[in-house]
């Protein structure tokens, strides 16, 4: 064959783009001129109405309700799993018998589908007779069973437990490769000179672990901004809307009402959430990574 | 003291990663009436294998497993081969914008799938693909690319530049470097991300959910988010499919753990 030499990479790659730029950016730029009509799967109709669905949205209190939940959730999910994650990858990074058995352990909950996760804490966490309730009681820590993800106050804080159980582990066990790479000359040498465990962690460990911290925080965080599985399956959105976040609200407006034009409002309202969301995480990342090295 | 603070803490972390499925497994095997009668015990008394048998005759879940299998397993060898080209030209092959197009492909795994689901679902089915294998499979390639993409990347940035000189004073050009040469020394790296991508499909939802409304095509995920009774929820039941669709997963994990931790590391942080 007489391909050019400078051919070839971009004829290799050639499939990879046809697949992500089908699969991936043209949806974004369709959703994008979806949102700009009314499109209706119902009604047949398709026609073009500017800003008409965003000054809709502006004033939908469903969406800023379903906002705001993100918004907490993709805060509250990734600072727990930053900080459980981090915990549990120091102890892994002793030295103890059947270490590889609780670190195999830890995978468990990363490769479980996270709809089976859903339905798991669904189980503990029932109402009526989920264990986590029964061990609560004897326990005496709470006087009546609580009706955990069937309650407006509570819903949104099991989901959070759910999503740590889920990725906490998994967290821990990508900073823990970055403990590893930490040479141990080092915290050698503080011990030598004196320094007490908490010290050595403080001066030493963390500051060399911070780049690795902030960017598996970054990708967490972006990943949690897109929770829906464990919310669809464990509460659908409710109870009274208390946990419904953008993913299942716009899955909603798609698939139950089959409005497309608005719905594609709301997911494209969302891409740009989460792209200025990368955006400001990405710069606060590289200033905080070029303050500790 | 300070070891038993250690014990401590390791048993602590082991029990909060495995508890949670070891009460599931309990629970598949015990009947509704000790469920739910107000004191739940770990072992089963008696044992009852009801739950299974109802997944398998009742639900057929063993479709939605043979559904799983093969959308998940077209979607690894394709994204293998497709992803393998491409880190290949990426780490191996002289071109501009190496970095840019890195960052582009990092970038999509990053989208959310609820923003291209709308699009790619009316194109679907103006081409009658709803309710096909392909449409999830097409799908799913591009959902796992960047991963594979990256991790096989990482690889092979790994390994040494002298063999593609050696082979290019041989007169060996591009394809032959790749198929002959980069691809069969890729082969750890690539049962790791072939075990990514398969874990990855194996488990999505929201297309499928969105893309397929019977048990023909139906996947696992959308076959147990289902699992609901018109009067109660039969938690016994869904035990039962869960420790059924779990266990292969947990086997493989098992496996090759310490491959999927490398793998990770090696291609940056994802997931």
């Amino acid at each position: 064959m007489a391909v050019p030499r400078r051919a070839w990479p971009w004829l290799l790659l050639l499939p990879t783009g046809i697949a992500l730029g089908a699969v991936a950016f043209w949806p974004i730029f369709e959703g994008l001129r979806l949102s700009l009509t009314n499109t209706s799967l119902i009604t047949q109709s398709s026609d073009f109405v500017g800003l008409e669905n965003y000054a809709g949205l502006r004033s939908d209190a469903r969406f800023w309700n379903a906002w705001w939940h993100t918004i907490w959730f993709t805060f509250a999910s990734t600072l727990l799993e930053t900080l459980i994650g981090l915990g549990m990858a120091l102890v892994l990074y002793e030295r103890f018998p059947l270490r590889g058995i609780v670190r195999a352990a830890m995978l468990v909950p990363w490769a479980m589908p996270t709809v089976v996760t859903s339905k798991m804490f669904g189980w503990l966490f029932d109402g009526q007779n989920g264990v986590v309730n029964w061990v609560l009681l004897n326990l005496g820590l709470i006087g009546e069973k609580v009706n955990w993800y069937g309650d407006p106050d509570t819903a949104m804080t099991t989901i959070i437990i759910a999503d740590v159980w889920k990725t906490a582990p998994f967290m821990a066990l990508l900073l823990l490769t970055g403990l590893q790479t930490i040479p141990t000359s080092l915290t050698e040498a503080a011990r030598m000179d004196g320094a007490r465990g908490w010290t050595v962690f403080w001066h030493i460990r963390l500051p060399l672990l911070m780049p690795t911290l902030l960017i598996a925080g970054l990708f967490r965080a972006l990943d949690a901004f897109r929770v829906f599985d464990l919310v669809y399956v464990l509460t659908g959105g409710g109870p009274a809307d208390s946990t419904e976040t953008l993913s299942t609200l716009a899955y909603k407006e798609l698939f139950s009402t089959l409005e497309f034009g608005y719905g594609s409002t709301i997911t494209t309202a969302m891409f740009l959430t989460e792209a200025a969301l990368a955006a400001i995480l990405c710069l606060w990342l590289v200033r905080q990574i070029r303050r500790v090295t | 003291m300070r070891r038993l603070a250690l014990y401590a803490a390791a048993l602590l972390i082991f029990l909060w990663s495995a508890s949670p499925f070891i009460w599931q497994f309990s629970t598949s095997f015990q009947l509704d009436r000790a469920l739910t009668s107000g004191s739940p015990v770990l072992w089963p008394d008696p044992w009852t294998f009801e739950h299974y048998r109802n997944v398998f005759v009742e639900k057929q879940l063993h479709r939605y497993v043979l559904n799983s299998l093969l959308v998940a397993l077209a979607t690894t060898f394709l994204c293998l081969a497709i992803g393998s080209l491409a880190a290949f030209a990426l780490s191996r092959l002289r071109m501009r914008g190496r970095f840019g197009i890195l960052m582009t492909i990092l970038s999509v795994s990053m989208f959310p799938q609820i923003t291209l689901v709308g699009p790619l679902y009316i194109v679907a089915s103006e081409l009658g693909l709803l309710d096909t294998f392909t449409a999830l499979v097409l799908v799913y390639i591009a959902l796992v690319l960047p991963l594979v993409t990256w991790v096989l990347y990482g690889y092979l940035e790994t390994l040494p530049r002298e063999i593609d000189e050696a082979a290019r004073m041989d007169g060996v050009g591009p394809l032959r470097l790749y198929w002959s040469i980069i691809l069969p020394m890729s082969l750890p790296s690539l049962v790791t991300t072939g075990l990514l991508a398969f874990i990855t499909a194996w488990n999505e939802f929201l297309f499928a959910l969105a893309f397929t409304s019977n048990i023909d095509t139906q996947t696992i995920p959308v076959g147990i988010a289902n699992f609901t009774n018109l009067y109660y929820v039969p938690w016994g039941d869904i035990a039962a499919a869960s420790a059924v669709v779990t266990a292969p997963l947990i086997l493989l994990v098992l496996f090759f753990q310490r491959h999927i931790i490398e793998g990770l590391t090696q291609g940056g942080i994802k997931e």
